[in-house]
């Protein structure tokens, strides 16, 4: 059995512990198969969904991430960090705010799709992870910047702090409509990333040697870029902004399943609906007043395992 | 049969600049082709040209029959295996795990190898002795280590044609012999063209000489002919023969 296969088992088996915990778990302690309405209602209407729908935005951006990765031989690559989750809750906050939320899915993928497009184009021969991390940081500050522009003329200034609060990142609340549609959007994102698995392969050789041993690459660039946009705009739709998955689930499945790029991307995606899975559990429990926010703990954990890769890559002079 | 690879009076130009001037070559089974000159000649340029990696300007390159630059990547590949001057890994996968990646214009990856997809590999690993370290990350071997790696990647693609910029920079006497010797190997039933600073290995294995400077070739043919004291001098500026000594051919430089 290969590593990578031990690995996604494993994840696997974890993933399914988590989401079995999420359905016990909670600030009310019920038994899940207690047969009365409100059990019933807490477990498979409330915690069920939310538990999968935490899971599922953690395996598309953990996903997006390993993807992105290989694609730009990036180890900090991440839709959070490249700008694709800004561009997506861009896309989102306009379609909620100028008052055809229905396409909100739609505008954060076309959106993610655009960041991923500029940030391959302007990142393609970056020298070194780090100078292709602060052109995402442009991008993502823009981002920033354009959000809080259409927020500033949206014609309904009642709904901004729902709006804002959404950006904020969290699954509370979320219902099964919202688990089939970034379910779907993995799906998508998942078949057109296989698609390029082979191509992020050959890319272990550079740019030049990966053409050359028969690579298309402006195939693998453009399944890339589509697969990531639907992962990325699908889960910001449904969840708002949540950064770090992407960067933290690769680099945690290194260790466990080797460097190849191709055999990262099923393991990355596990790791990633395990890790959100988790954190969704912990920020419920947290006894605090209301309900800490899923992507302000993701922050509040990634911002600094992100800053530990970042010195640890240059340190070592950029060397993966 | 057809020639392997031929080049028509191939020019390029990159930003206005030329950087290949009217380049020709006819390069047949069982041969090896050597391009030596200064640095900024347009050796790999040419190279890159020859497979239809970098456009023409003018001129018309020709691998076993058809342009390169119309070949689908993986087509060309099966044509003609390319090692960069500086081959990458990025990621540290293992040795034999980026030898693996050679076979991908045959359809295999690394982690899915057909029968003929391992004996490939297993023979490249063996023809660049890497037998021992085939399980290594690529990030904990030599220099040396790692540029017998990547050739060993450019002969598990099986293609008639290798074309390698530089295969013997930065490595020693010994590792720069052997990795001719692997060369004279492929030669057996394939092509090689190659560039290169060692004028003696140059001389020695190559059965044509491409002798350029400033993007024009200033001297072509068998070793003795083209590398004269002359063509030497106006490639490189300083003084310098091709001796004879036993049975081997030395370029001497004076200091």
């Amino acid at each position: 059995m290969s590593a990578s296969l031990r690995t996604s088992l494993a994840l696997i088996a974890f993933s399914i512990a988590a989401l079995g915990a999420a359905l016990w778990l909670g600030p009310v302690a019920v038994d899940p198969f207690a047969n009365d309405a409100a059990t019933r209602t807490i477990v498979w209407d409330i915690r069920l969904p939310r538990a999968l729908t935490a899971w599922i935005v953690g395996a598309a951006l953990g996903l997006a991430g390993a993807a992105l990765q290989g694609l730009l031989r990036n180890p900090l690559a991440d839709a959070g960090v490249l700008g694709l989750s800004g561009f997506a809750a861009l896309g989102a906050v306009i379609a909620f705010a100028f008052g055809f939320a229905m396409f909100a899915p739609l505008m954060a993928i076309a959106f993610a799709a655009a960041a991923a497009l500029i940030v391959t184009m302007l990142g393609w021969r970056a020298r070194g992870p780090a100078s292709l991390a602060l052109i995402g940081v442009g991008l993502s500050s823009f981002a920033g910047g354009l959000i809080a522009l259409a927020l500033n003329l949206a014609p309904n200034p009642g709904a901004l702090a729902d709006l804002v609060n959404w950006t904020l990142g969290s699954v509370e609340g979320r219902s099964i409509n919202d688990v089939m549609l970034v379910g779907a959007c993995l799906l998508l994102g998942a078949i057109l990333i296989a698609f390029a698995a082979r191509g992020l392969q050959a890319l272990t050789l550079g740019e030049e040697a990966a053409a050359a041993i028969g690579a298309n690459l402006l195939r693998t660039r453009t399944l890339v870029i589509l697969g990531a946009a639907a992962c990325t705009g699908g889960a910001t739709a449904v969840a708002g902004v949540i950064g770090f998955v992407g960067i933290a689930a690769p680099h945690l499945v290194r260790a466990l399943a080797g460097h190849d790029p191709a055999r990262l991307l099923w393991p990355s995606a596990l790791a990633g609906g395990a890790l959100l899975a988790c954190a969704d559990i912990a920020v419920r429990l947290l006894p605090t007043d209301s309900e800490l926010k899923l992507g302000v703990a993701a922050a509040l954990i990634g911002g600094p395992v992100f800053a530990l890769i970042a010195a640890r890559l240059a340190a070592r002079g950029g060397d993966a | 049969m057809r020639a392997l690879l031929e080049l028509g009076a191939v020019s390029v130009s990159l930003g206005g600049r030329s950087v290949v001037a009217d380049a020709s070559l006819a390069l047949e089974r069982g041969q090896i082709v050597a391009l030596l000159g200064p640095n900024g000649a347009g050796k790999t340029t040419l190279i890159r040209a020859a497979l239809g990696l970098t456009p023409v300007t003018s001129g018309a390159p020709r691998l076993i029959g058809d342009d390169p630059s119309r070949l689908s990547p993986r087509e060309r590949a099966l044509r003609a295996a390319y090692l960069p001057q500086r081959p990458q890994a990025i990621w540290p996968v293992s040795v034999e795990n980026l030898v693996a990646l050679g076979r991908f214009a045959h359809g295999a990856a690394p982690d899915r190898l057909f029968p003929r997809d391992q004996v490939a590999v297993d023979a490249a690993i063996e023809a660049c002795a890497l037998t021992s370290l085939r399980k290594r990350p690529m990030n904990e071997i030599s220099g040396g280590e790692k540029a017998r790696a990547h050739l060993a990647r450019a002969l598990a693609q099986q293609a008639p044609l290798l074309a390698l910029d530089e295969p013997t920079a930065g490595l020693d006497p010994a590792q720069a012999l052997a990795v001719a010797a692997i060369l004279r190997k492929h030669a057996e039933h394939g092509g090689v063209l190659f560039s290169t600073h060692d004028v003696t290995l140059a001389a020695n294995y190559a059965d044509q000489i491409l002798l350029m400077r400033e993007g024009k070739v200033i001297a072509q043919g068998a070793p003795r002919e083209a590398l004269t004291s002359a063509a030497l001098r106006e490639a490189y500026g300083i003084s310098g023969s091709i001796e004879q000594i036993g049975e081997t051919l030395t370029a001497i430089f004076r200091v």
